[in-house]
């Protein structure tokens, strides 16, 4: 996995709440075996019309909001399926980091596993940051993980909450499973453990 | 000892390792598999020289993909990118030895049937799915969830889960339902309440007499729908309901075993006393048959309600609400009883078990459905599709007719031929209604299984209390 190195890039409104995984990838394009191409689908059903030309209006298709890396959400974003194809669609567009008030559990965790920081916070806050994206491509935010706070284009900061964990891996682009591999030994004990009191599992 | 919930007991039994920070490894029992989220984690464990730790624990299962009509063993009935799917997935079962239900297979069905029909669900295992319905197994007492395809990958090389426990929610839905009423109509009210995002962070334990009263498979349909309220899982506590439906499964435990694992399960129950972040509680007598009206499984309203207006909601819910309603086609005011429909889609994760096939034949027996709507009844496996037809209900089904199809998802997704047209309205016993769900501009109205076949013999949604 890529590193998340500081991020200091465009970013876009979108302040639709219950943005699900279908309106993300729709489920035709589910059907590739690979992890890569799906940026071109990203919100296919808002993005394109039916021939395949662009729906001006959608934020994305905006000349100032192309080269979006930040996407500023309404509340609920990434609500329904577990396609890792939402957030591999998400990053494969360019996109590294979302903010909204909250996420649904699967694709906060699934964000993470690709290098996107996805960040919650308080209404207010991404009230703040929804006004500062509308501005568009001369006002550029910053995203500090390490720091672990954004600065808006006129200088504002506001500091987030990310899992420790979670914080650690996305900095150092770090493998989940070798991660666990490392731990083969509890694994071991507790399956011998488990096996013994519960036979049937 | 300080008094546990359900899924407390449940989570400390599964913890392989715990970090410092909390951060647990959490040790799976079942692992389902599909063809669409598994193709990249089998081809990143053979690209790093990794093997399946517990193939033994997996179950393997092609439903997404595959089509639902007859002679479906022929290759030319899957688009190229389908076949492409469901072939990897023959090819990694093969390979990395996991079990297998292959599409020949008359167990062969959608995923969340199959693991409960044959026993892998069991009371107090972990179960996980690269699939949101995975909530679905909760109703066995079994902390079950949806992964993304990375902790497919995670569960296949190691077995476990990286965790941090969610908080626990009490559902409870009190009293008895009345005539008319099914647990559908539990689990869309539920959310209807709570909103789609009301469940996030939460595992909800749903309780009450209502939910006492359920068979399995009800209480299977209100944990699948957990996903939609947000929540990571729903459970339900195990009892005599959820061993007899165990009992004689073929990987259920035998003899010996059985009078074992039944002890043990006698001890999954929330303690008196145990903590709840959040309760809520519905009146079951209050609950009416339920219809959505718009595209997020939280737009639900009794059928007697009317279309509500954008300007009935608060903050980012009303330009939801507005580009809702446009997208359905609808009218503020409009009677819900009112809305012609065009397709009625019978079957999924929530609604493709034995009894809503008995539900459907109950309305629909010795009547036709509408002329010109197009109706189809997917059973959720091989083997429900078996009993329907040994039970004759199949030949009410196609007497009335219904299409009468081969197991799958289907329209529920419509990633197979199963779709729905532009502007096409349809009454389905599904799990979404989001937009494009069942088919580009597709309109999709989530209802029960008796609601859905009312509509199909009325051509428009129907309180179903109407026609029994």
């Amino acid at each position: 996995m890529e590193k998340f190195e500081k991020l200091h890039g465009i970013a876009a409104p979108m302040p639709l709440v219950n943005i699900d995984t279908d309106m993300i990838i729709p489920k035709v394009f589910l059907k590739s075996i690979q992890r890569t191409g799906f940026g071109k689908n990203l919100f296919d059903e808002m993005r394109y019309n039916r021939d395949g030309s662009e729906i001006e209006d959608f934020v994305l298709n905006k000349p100032q909001y192309r080269n979006a890396e930040i996407l500023i959400a309404g509340d609920n974003f990434g609500c329904g399926s577990s396609r890792e194809h939402a957030p591999w669609a998400i990053a494969d567009f360019g996109i590294k980091c979302i903010v909204s008030t909250s996420f649904a559990d699967i694709f906060f965790n699934n964000s993470f596993k690709n290098g996107i920081l996805p960040i919650v916070l308080p209404q207010e806050q991404v009230d703040i940051l929804m006004a500062d994206a509308e501005k568009g491509a001369n006002a550029r935010m910053t995203v500090d993980l390490e720091a672990q706070e954004i600065t808006t284009s006129d200088g504002t900061t506001i500091a987030f909450e990310v899992d420790a964990f979670k914080k650690h891996c996305l900095l150092n682009g770090l493998d989940d499973i070798g991660l666990t591999m490392e731990k083969a030994e509890a694994i071991d004990a507790f399956e011998a453990k488990a096996s013994a009191a519960r036979p049937w599992v | 000892m300080s008094p546990k919930t359900l899924y407390d007991k449940i989570w400390d039994a599964h913890v392989a390792h715990e970090a410092e920070d909390g951060t647990c490894l959490l040790y799976i029992d079942r692992h389902l598999v599909h063809e669409v989220t598994s193709p990249q984690a089998f081809e990143g464990l053979r690209m790093a020289g990794r093997k399946v730790r517990a193939p033994e624990k997996t179950i393997a299962v092609p439903d997404h993909n595959v089509p639902t009509t007859a002679g479906r063993e022929d290759p030319a009935q899957m688009t190229e990118e389908s076949r492409i799917q469901v072939e990897a997935l023959d090819k990694n079962a093969k390979e990395f030895g996991v079990h297998y239900y292959p599409v020949s297979d008359v167990r062969q069905g959608i995923v969340h049937i199959v693991g409960p029909e044959n026993g892998w669900t069991l009371p107090g295992m972990t179960v996980v799915c690269g699939d949101s319905h995975t909530a679905t197994h909760g109703a066995f007492g079994a902390l079950a969830h949806g992964i993304g395809t990375s902790e497919v990958e995670h569960v296949l090389a190691t077995q476990t889960l990286i965790q941090k426990k969610s908080k626990n929610m009490k559902v409870e839905i009190t009293g008895k339902l009345k005539p008319g009423v099914t647990a559908k109509d539990i689990t869309l009210a539920v959310i209807g309440e709570t909103g789609t995002g009301g469940g996030t962070g939460y595992v909800i334990e749903y309780c009450g007499e209502a939910i006492r009263d359920l068979s399995m498979e009800g209480r299977m349909t209100v944990c699948n729908m957990a996903i939609e309220g947000g929540a990571r899982a729903g459970l339900i506590a195990p009892d005599e309901t959820t061993f007899e439906y165990c009992k004689g499964r073929p990987h259920a435990p035998k003899g010996g075993a059985w009078e074992q694992a039944v002890e043990y399960w006698k001890t999954l129950f929330t303690d008196e006393g145990a903590h709840f972040d959040k309760v809520v509680t519905l009146k079951g007598e209050e609950i009416e048959p339920v219809v959505t009206w718009g595209t997020s499984p939280e737009d639900v309203l009794p059928i007697t309600g009317v279309v509500p207006s954008p300007e009935d909601f608060e903050g980012g819910k009303v330009e939801a609400a507005r580009r809702s309603i446009e997208y359905m086609g609808l009218t503020p005011g409009q009677k819900l009883d009112e809305i012609e429909i065009d397709t009625v889609f019978i079957g999924s994760c929530t609604n493709g078990r034995i009894e809503d096939m008995r539900a459907v034949a109950e309305i629909v027996k010795g009547k036709k459905i509408k002329e010109g709507i197009r109706a189809m009844i997917v059973p959720g496996s091989g083997l429900v599709r078996a009993q329907a037809e040994e039970e004759g209900l199949a030949e009410i089904f196609k007497d009335a007719g219904f299409e009468w199809r081969l197991a799958g998802c289907s329209m529920c997704l419509a990633m197979n031929p199963d779709q729905l047209s532009e502007n096409e309205r349809c009454a389905s016993t599904s799990n979404r209604n989001f937009e494009g769900r069942q088919g580009y501009k597709g309109r999709t109205h989530l209802v029960s299984p008796g609601m859905a076949a009312a509509a199909a013999l009325t051509g428009k949604l129907t309180d179903v209390r109407e026609l029994m």
